[in-house]
């Protein structure tokens, strides 16, 4: 059996007296991709950003072995664990190259000399960021920022990549590009957790499923048996196709 | 008033300027990255100058006095805090990080001071001491408030120049002081008389602006303060601590501060507490900036900076008034004619 990377037990996030998320648990192993599927409302960028330390959370959350309790945000980030959040958290007054290099200021810290590298794989994944990497952020079409979100979060080496929505606002055939690249990060080492509104392409990308509702887990399984649930195609995956 | 009049009055106002321009970058950028309005700034101006006087004088300069309490200060902090958190074995590394340093500056001034070496040399000792300053400044005041609303800042802000106003009163009396020239020399062209002191100001001015416009535009600490400045959440998201941004940005307006005093030691006479009119005066031009654009600060600056020696000849009790008069149709102005954004969150 693989390694486990993330292990989440009994996560429960509240937003004052509201409580968003509860008695979630769920695990990552290493090489994987794991979706979180649900509703509108359900709690899933709210599990993401307490998994991050953005939000705080009761719970224990252990990543590579070490509890996170007390880790701040950015020290998650110099572990490896990275989260393209739902609002993305652009530069939006700086340019596509600053926001991208920045994406590997951990790594410059740790004096890694390959950073130049790294920016021309990314640019090579996404060839409209180097069309525009003078441009300012915050001038990018929707789906360009996208694309930069997913670029500067490639950019700090992840072992463990979130990413919220990484195809919202998307045209169709740019969705299956994004969601083309993820799956070959996996071959690249990265782990990854992903929520998708596209309950489909979700989990035929992904090895292992968990479906969110009302701020609890109601169903998990591997992708492929969760694609054949006949809960989860009445109220995720609809008809047809 | 003829034309050599208007010449020697525009160059001191372009002198000032040259010094304003800094400090307003100082505070724009303490602001942009704390949320800090940073009163104090103008401390670090006397504190540069008193220091370099006392240097000069062959004497240890009572900011190393200052220097080494702060350290003490900020150990303490750091001693309570590890052991609330029953971190106690972290505790002899935390202290040599804080500790170390100033002592072994302590110990250098202590050797160094009767020496009476070059200005050049003495120079780069006043930054030694007063630089240092700044990041515990920072650490001991500021960082424990962190989340805390702009208000509640402004007030620790306030607290904090009225210590340093204090400290500078006990530490080096209320007599004023002046620094040396750079230089003596006199340089005419035409109907103007340039000192070559205004040249080094001016110089040594462009030379920092150009430093700080590299560091911000081309070097990935520089990138990640205005990283920070602009949205602090999606920096955090990249690895960039805030109060790692934050000792950064206080430990580059100490700099600035202190680069000024030195600048400014050998035009005006400096006391205790002169630091806060002029800093008042750098935040004057911040302000036109908006508290955020640097070539808009830089106007102001050089609004303030010609306002003041051009008032300074007509009606020189009010000169002061004048320049903070002015503040009030900027503000207008500014109220009037720029688009207000939600902060960020
Ligand atoms: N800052 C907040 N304060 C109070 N309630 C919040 C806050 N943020 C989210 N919520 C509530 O928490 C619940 C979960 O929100 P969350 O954003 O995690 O949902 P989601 O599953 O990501 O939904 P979507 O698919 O629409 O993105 C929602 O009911 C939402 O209204
Ligand atoms: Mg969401």
């Amino acid at each position: 059996m693989a390694e486990r990377l993330l292990t989440v037990r009994d996560l429960s996030v509240r937003y004052g007296k509201v409580e968003a998320v509860y008695g979630v648990s769920l695990s990552v192993e290493r090489g994987s991709i794991v979706s979180v599927i649900g509703p509108n409302g359900a709690g899933k960028s709210t599990l993401l950003n307490a998994l991050m330390g953005v939000l705080p959370s009761r719970g224990s959350v252990e990543f590579c072995g070490q509890d996170l309790a007390k880790i701040e945000v950015e020290q998650r980030v110099a572990r490896g664990l990275c989260l393209v959040p739902e609002t993305r958290q652009l530069f939006a007054q700086m340019s596509v190259a600053d926001n991208l290099e920045l994406g590997a200021f951990i790594r410059y810290r740790r004096g890694d000399k390959a950073i130049r590298q790294s920016l021309e794989n990314v640019y090579q994944l996404f060839p409209r960021l180097k069309e525009r990497h003078g441009q300012l952020a915050g001038s990018l079409s929707g789906g360009e920022r996208q694309m930069l979100a997913l670029g500067r979060a490639l950019m700090s080496q992840p072992t463990l990549l979130m990413l919220d929505e990484p195809s919202l606002g998307l045209a169709p055939l740019i969705v299956k590009e994004i969601l083309k690249n993820i799956s070959e990060l996996r071959s690249t080492g990265v782990s990854i957790l992903l929520i998708e509104q596209n309950a489909r392409a979700a989990l035929q990308i992904s090895d292992y499923g968990y479906v969110l509702e009302n701020g609890a887990v109601a169903m998990e399984g591997a992708s492929r048996e969760l694609a054949g649930n006949p809960r989860v195609i009445e109220s995720y995956l609809g008809f047809g196709g | 008033m003829d034309l050599s009049i208007i010449l020697i009055l525009a160059q001191d106002g372009l002198t000032n300027t040259a010094i304003y321009v800094l400090l307003a970058v100082a505070l724009i950028l303490v602001f942009g990255v704390t949320r800090i309005i940073y009163i104090p700034q103008g401390e670090f101006v006397s504190y540069g100058v008193l220091t370099l006087a006392s240097l000069q004088q062959g004497v240890v300069p009572g900011t190393v006095w200052l220097l080494l309490l702060m350290a003490a200060v900020a150990a303490l902090m750091e001693s309570v805090r590890l052991f609330s958190e029953g971190a106690l074995r972290d505790l002899p590394a935390a202290l040599a990080r804080i500790l170390l340093l100033p002592a072994a500056i302590a110990l250098l001034i202590h050797f160094c001071a009767p020496l009476r070496l070059p200005l050049g040399w003495q120079v780069l000792l006043t930054m030694l001491i007063v630089v240092p300053l700044g990041p515990l400044v920072y650490r001991v005041a500021f960082r424990p408030l962190a989340d805390a609303p702009v208000l509640v800042l402004l007030i620790a802000a306030v607290a904090v120049h009225f210590g340093l106003v204090g400290l500078g009163l006990l530490f080096f009396g209320a007599e004023g002081v002046r620094t040396p020239a750079f230089s003596s020399a006199q340089f005419s062209l035409g109907a103007l008389t340039v000192s070559g002191q205004s040249l080094w100001v001016y110089a040594t001015s462009l030379v920092a602006i150009g430093g700080l416009a590299w560091f911000f535009g081309r070097t990935m600490y520089g990138k990640a303060l205005r990283a920070v400045a602009f949205n602090r959440n999606g920096a955090r998201l990249v690895g960039i601590s805030p109060s790692m941004a934050g000792t950064l940005a206080f430990a580059l307006a100490a700099t600035i501060g202190c680069l000024s005093g030195v600048l400014i030691g050998p035009i005006t006479t400096v006391y205790y507490d002169s630091g806060f009119l002029i800093g008042l005066k750098g935040f004057v031009g911040a302000i036109v900036g908006g508290l955020a654009s640097f070539p808009l600060a830089a106007l102001g600056a050089l609004l303030v900076g010609l306002l003041e020696s051009f008032s300074s000849f007509w009606l020189s009790e009010y000169k002061d008034v004048i320049v903070f008069t002015m503040v009030i149709p900027v503000l207008l102005w500014r109220s009037l004619s720029s688009v207000h954004y939600e902060e960020e969150q």
